[in-house]
């Protein structure tokens, strides 16, 4: 007798998510932004991808060697021997490099998303931002889900006086206006990368731990939870082996909105000037520049301020598409 | 102290319980639930507990397993003896060590006690993870030996399958397949056929009397379900508002009832070659723990009610090797019923 393949809970969850074309679109845009975050350097930069130099091979972007310290390879040009060659990024320009001759020059073949007011490339300060950015989203939702999904976790399976204590906890943490609770942390800390992750992190938990905890409280209830604690499961195989898995679903709907409110929560935190440090570019970054041009430098507002907007809308289309797959109640039936 | 030698104990009786209370509620109200409970469970037997909803079989079961959730629950006098310890005294990581392993259970639905988002196989694998330290290769192995034992058909695919997959039956013998990964010394089946139609049922049963002489485990079924009792087990307690009224063997129970709740029970059972009217129950309801009358449980519901049942509690006493808590004992018989 043979047994038909048995499909998975995620194998369903993804066949139905891409019946949701829209999702399917913000997963592609998600992807193709992974794909520039992963290969910035290949994409825009002012060293050579692949460089052939008096007989010898070098790859610039990806080792640093002793012999080009210092130097600027566009000088390199014009002037090397018969059969070298040099292979650049797309976009020849790297984030920091400051060019005071075209300052806050609108869009042209040279620079195609213009350049800032100290002269640097918008496009490779966006394409290098991007990986920040999306760092920072992940990052901080990471951070708050662990926390959320521990908090909520035993507050869910203990219940009582812990369960008493913990939710609480989370009301006096949803109390706080987050935005100002981060701006005054920040203004006491320095605003490296890692405390803007940290702090976005540690105060977006309690939406997360609320989830859990309802599904834990609903799930503590199941048959297949007792029969887990007969089989003599310690409580924290329990909770995390049998139970978590059965809450997880609505927990990563619940992340991908996150990592679209923190990438927009670093945007807002760097257009005050509070984000991520000055030579590192940011999409904030960026952005906050325009506060002072922006009667004219329409540029530096439309590009950062679009590719925010994309990128929120990709996680926030993801995180509805895959709300609805998860959900046989919005599911269409189909056999 | 659990005995170090998991099977050469030669003791006659693999569990003991005795005279457990145990009742629910918080500091202002509480209710006994179990009013001094004392029974045995001898090696290699299936013993049957009987009784209608609500009058403290699943939780004296629950509290074999430590599973009683405290509070609300307390067990305020008694001991559970296993294999010689008082399990009752046992720390919260001393019981885990048993559950599952020397003691496992299998609960009343099938369907719901699976976990939906692991596969069959897996699910028996963590059983299995659980209590022994086995490699990947011995781990699927002893997955397929115990779904064959468990007579699923060939269990090499179908331990790839979700819960959902598989039909009631199949689940129960997945439960029951995941309860004896450890061989344990006593299986608890908590109405293990209550959720399934009466083909599977027989199925079942016949497998739980099959394994109890293979593993040479010791079985506390119990059930609602008196033809299931006549059925599988050895002996059989009746229980009644969180007392035990009856305890004989099979045989003797089904042939000799002592008890007027044990004839009430048997009565209610439509025959299968007799046309009736009505179906015959027994006159009202069992009371609730609350409210439990002063005297005799039963005396609301009993034919053979007298002031003295009103007065005190009727001690469950011996007569002919068979035990039964009645002051009038020796007059019952099937017609009780009838006269009234």
């Amino acid at each position: 007798m043979s047994v038909e393949k048995s499909r998975g809970y995620w194998a369903t969850v993804w066949r139905e998510f891409k019946k949701n074309r829209l999702a399917l679109a913000g997963f592609i845009l998600i992807l193709l932004l992974f794909g520039v975050a992963m290969f910035d350097n290949f994409l825009a930069g002012s060293k050579p991808i692949l460089l052939k130099l008096n007989g010898r091979l070098y790859f610039p972007v990806i080792f640093s060697y002793k012999e080009f310290f210092g130097v600027d390879f566009r000088e390199l040009e014009g002037n090397v021997e018969k059969g070298d060659f040099a292979i650049f990024p797309p976009v020849r320009y790297s984030p920091t490099e400051n060019d005071l001759l075209s300052v806050l020059s609108p869009p042209s073949r040279s620079h195609l998303f213009g350049t800032d007011d100290r002269g640097r490339d918008v496009l490779s300060r966006m394409i290098h931002g991007t990986g920040i950015s999306l760092s920072i989203g992940f990052i901080a939702v990471g951070i708050a889900s662990i926390i959320g999904i521990f908090m909520g976790g035993i507050a869910g399976y203990y219940g009582g006086l812990i369960d008493f204590v913990v939710s609480r906890l989370f009301e006096v943490m949803m109390t706080f206006p987050v935005f100002f609770l981060i701006l005054t942390i920040l203004a006491f800390r320095d605003p490296s990368i890692y405390n803007i992750m940290i702090v976005i992190g540690a105060t977006g938990w309690t939406g997360i731990a609320r989830l859990v905890r309802g599904e834990f409280l609903k799930l503590r209830e199941y048959d297949y939870v007792e029969a887990a604690i007969a089989l003599g499961g310690s409580d924290f195989r329990v909770m995390l082996r049998h139970m978590l898995p059965n809450a997880l679903a609505p927990v990563l709907v619940s992340a991908t909105f996150g990592v679209a409110g923190a990438v927009l929560v670093e945007s807002g935190l760097s257009f005050l000037g509070f984000g991520v440090p000055p030579p590192e570019p940011s999409w904030g970054d960026v952005l906050s520049q325009s506060q002072r041009y922006v009667d004219f430098a329409w540029w530096l507002v439309l590009f950062p301020g679009a590719a925010i907007f994309l990128t929120v809308t990709g996680f926030n289309l993801v995180g509805d598409g895959f709300k609805t797959a998860i959900d046989p109640r919005l599911r269409r039936r189909k056999f | 102290m659990p005995c170090p030698y998991k099977r050469n104990c030669q003791m006659r009786n693999i569990l003991e319980i005795k005279n457990l209370r145990l009742s629910f509620g918080n500091d202002e109200e509480r209710v006994e639930v179990l009013s001094g409970v004392s029974l045995s469970i001898p090696e290699r037997k299936i013993i049957g507990v009987v009784g209608e909803s609500g009058c403290g079989k699943t939780v004296t079961a629950l509290s074999i397993m430590r599973l009683i959730p405290e509070p609300p629950g307390r067990i305020d006098d008694g001991e559970i003896i296993f294999d010689g310890a008082n399990l009752l005294k046992f720390s919260e990581r001393d019981i885990r060590a048993i559950r599952g392993n020397r003691i496992s259970m299998i609960f009343q639905e099938p369907l719901s006690s699976l976990n939906p988002v692991f596969s069959v196989g897996e699910q028996i694998g963590e059983a299995i993870r659980t209590h022994l330290k086995v490699s990947k290769k011995e781990e699927r192995e002893r997955i397929t030996e115990l779904l064959r034992i468990v007579g699923i058909p060939s269990p090499e695919s179908r331990m790839k399958s979700y819960p959902h997959e598989l039909s009631g039956g199949m689940c129960q013998r997945v439960m029951i397949a995941m309860a004896l990964s450890c061989n344990p010394e006593l299986l608890i089946a908590d109405e293990p056929t209550t959720a399934l139609d009466v083909t599977i049922q027989a199925g079942i049963l016949e497998l739980i009397n099959e394994l109890r002489e293979k593993i040479g485990m010791s079985v506390f079924l119990i059930t609602h379900d008196l033809g299931i009792v006549a059925e599988v087990a050895d002996e059989v307690y009746v229980m009644y508002a969180g007392k035990i009224v009856e305890h004989a063997s099979t045989e003797d129970l089904f042939k000799n009832p002592r008890h007027p709740y044990t004839v009430g029970l048997m009565n209610s059972i439509p025959g299968l070659h007799e046309k009736r009217e009505k179906l015959s129950a027994i006159p009202g309801i069992i009371p609730s723990p609350k409210d439990f009358p002063k005297g005799c449980r039963f005396q609301d519901r009993c034919p053979l009610v007298i002031n003295k049942c009103r007065a005190s509690e009727p001690p469950l006493t011996e007569v002919n090797g068979h035990l039964s808590a009645c002051f009038r004992t020796e007059e019952v018989n099937f017609e009780i019923y009838n006269v009234v």
